[in-house]
């Protein structure tokens, strides 16, 4: 078997995802060998050649991929893809806007969001937002996967694998990019973060975030929230936890005036502990929290704050 | 330009559903259907183009099983002109979806195809950007915006650090994600109204489409279930339980 991983990365970095699904690849067993599409990314290719099993890193350097587009990428992997049994990428936005489009250009199935590895063509993925698990198995000659990366440790860093760069520079030519608004945070990222605080409906307005930010500060923690404060306009949408959201899985998850959805609670039930503030004593939240504190959280978080 | 808008019956988003005992699937016996949330949105999205009077005509189109004509019919409730059902024994998997929207497609040309995300059964965010590989079209996927300007579609995306303007080349293929509209509701004159609106029931092998099954479900099983923990009663104490029971605080 021979595994291709497609690097997640900011051009000048290696995304601390990519490590978790050279992980999964382990599991499945096999030569792996991870792509690194960008444009000047050296540092990147450079950071995955120190993933530990990695046999060998492609670096296709080129304008066509700075941005990651769909079209660019998936030509430059399906062609890529064609020499191996397994292609493996993270379920974020980027590997689940690509993955798809290369699989339909190899004609095989994609595999989205596998949390298990069972064996070589079976794996287990979540479905009904996480209220099911899925055995699923695939008789396709490539296997496209995407792997949900809170379900796999991150792999060491001890590797030294040989850097090859490729030539390719395909530009399809029918998506250009515009430009981009990225959120700006000196806290930690969510999906990476030990702690996350979440906040909900209940902070009424985006001001009263600042409560939240306070006692994040004070725990070093990534600030996360509801569907239900985003729509609303309380943060932006790169802060949402859900089934259509980040999925996190930290060590301490403490949920901040959520009620607690389905969709909400599948991005975050697989966090080791799990905190609820709710002044709603019937909160769903509850249900699923290892510790809970009917409060009223106006009251409670400048009280935590103190007390941390 | 005509819009295309895939729509997915699915269990309605508000149900909790159930692994059967024989964990050979999700018990859908009696449980409320609507159409796929993402689809709803796609179809807004449509008809607010129309109303704009950037587009002429909205086709929609249904695979699944022949009950799925109420998704259709809502969805012409909703402002769609007419609709296309395919109907299929087994629930295909993307790729087959993709295939038999490929050959809507090459029949309808239309200049935008709009479609969910992702669907809430299956969860697998794949059948849009299969159907712009297949078709070799753009696409914008996670779309919190669209503007048509000209030749060119203007997708603003979600993307995990935010967000992501890109221009396209049309025809296009978009899927939506939460933040792009608010779907109407329909009106009782309209949901009536729909039920005149052409309705084109074919079948995969009318397109010429061979359904394959390459991906399998083995099993289906409840997740792990999580035990409701205690209630605390102050946060001296909920401070106190983090640091020396959890000790996920020092």
């Amino acid at each position: 078997m021979s595994i291709l991983v497609i690097a997640e990365h900011t051009n000048d970095a290696l995304s601390p995802a990519t490590a978790s699904v050279v992980t999964a690849a382990a599991a499945i067993g096999g030569d792996i060998d991870v792509l690194v599409a960008g444009h000047n990314a050296g540092a990147a290719a450079e950071a995955a050649a120190k993933l530990s099993g990695v046999n060998k890193v492609l670096l296709a350097d080129a304008s066509a991929y700075e941005h990651s587009l769909a079209e660019n990428l998936a030509a430059l992997i399906a062609e890529q893809g064609k020499a191996y049994t397994h292609i493996l990428t993270a379920a974020t936005t980027v590997g689940k806007n690509v993955l798809p489009r290369v699989a339909a250009l190899l004609d095989v199935e994609q595999i989205s969001e596998i949390l298990a590895v069972e064996s070589a063509d079976t794996f287990k993925r979540p479905i009904y937002a996480g209220n099911a698990i899925a055995t699923v198995q695939s008789s396709d000659p490539i296997k496209v996967i995407t792997v949900r990366t809170t379900a796999f440790d991150a792999c060491a860093e001890d590797g030294s694998a040989s850097i090859e760069t490729l030539s390719a520079d395909t530009d399809v030519g029918i998506s250009e990019f515009v430009g981009e608004e990225l959120a700006k945070s000196d806290r930690p990222e969510l999906t990476a973060a030990r702690i996350v605080v979440s906040g909900g409906r209940g902070l009424q307005n985006g001001d009263n975030f600042q409560l939240l930010y306070k006692v994040a500060d004070k725990l070093d923690a990534a600030v996360g929230a509801s569907r239900a404060a985003v729509d609303a306009g309380y943060v932006p949408n790169d802060m949402q936890v859900g089934q259509t959201g980040k999925i996190v899985a930290p060590e301490l998850y403490i949920a901040v005036g959520i009620s607690g959805q389905i969709q909400h609670l599948a991005g975050m039930k697989d966090s080791k502990v799990i905190v609820a503030i709710n002044k709603d004593e019937d909160a769903p939240i509850f249900q699923v929290a290892d510790y809970g504190l009917v409060a009223d959280l106006f009251e409670a978080l400048p009280e935590l704050e103190q007390a941390l | 330009m005509k819009i295309l808008v895939p729509v997915k019956r699915v269990v309605d988003y508000n149900v909790k559903v159930r692994v059967k005992p024989d964990h050979s699937d999700v018990d859908l016996a009696n449980v409320k259907m609507d159409m796929n949330p993402f689809c709803e949105i796609a179809v807004e999205e449509a008809v607010r183009l129309k109303e704009q009077g950037i587009a002429e005509e909205v086709v929609v189109v249904s695979i699944g099983e022949a009950k799925s004509e109420e998704q259709i019919r809502k969805a012409m409730a909703l402002g769609a002109d007419r609709g296309i059902l395919i109907t299929t024994d087994v629930a295909p998997g993307s790729l087959s979806v993709a295939k038999l929207l490929k050959a809507v497609v090459d029949e309808e040309q239309p200049g935008l195809v709009i479609l969910g995300k992702q669907s809430i059964d299956s969860d697998n965010n794949q059948t849009g950007q299969m159907l712009g590989a297949l078709t070799g079209m753009a696409q914008g996927t996670f779309a919190s915006k669209l503007v048509i300007e000209g030749d060119r579609a203007k997708v603003t995306r979600e993307i995990d650090g935010g967000l992501q303007t890109i221009s396209l080349k049309l025809p296009a293929i978009v899927t939506t994600d939460l933040r792009l509209n608010e779907p109407r509701y329909a009106k009782l004159p309209d949901i009536m109204k729909a039920k005149r609106k052409p309705l084109d029931k074919k079948t995969p092998a009318d397109l010429g489409v061979e359904i394959k099954a390459s991906l399998t479900t083995v099993k289906v099983e409840p997740p792990a279930e999580r035990q409701g923990g205690i209630k605390v009663g102050s946060v001296a104490e909920l401070v106190d339980k983090l640091k020396n029971e959890a000790k996920v605080l020092s």
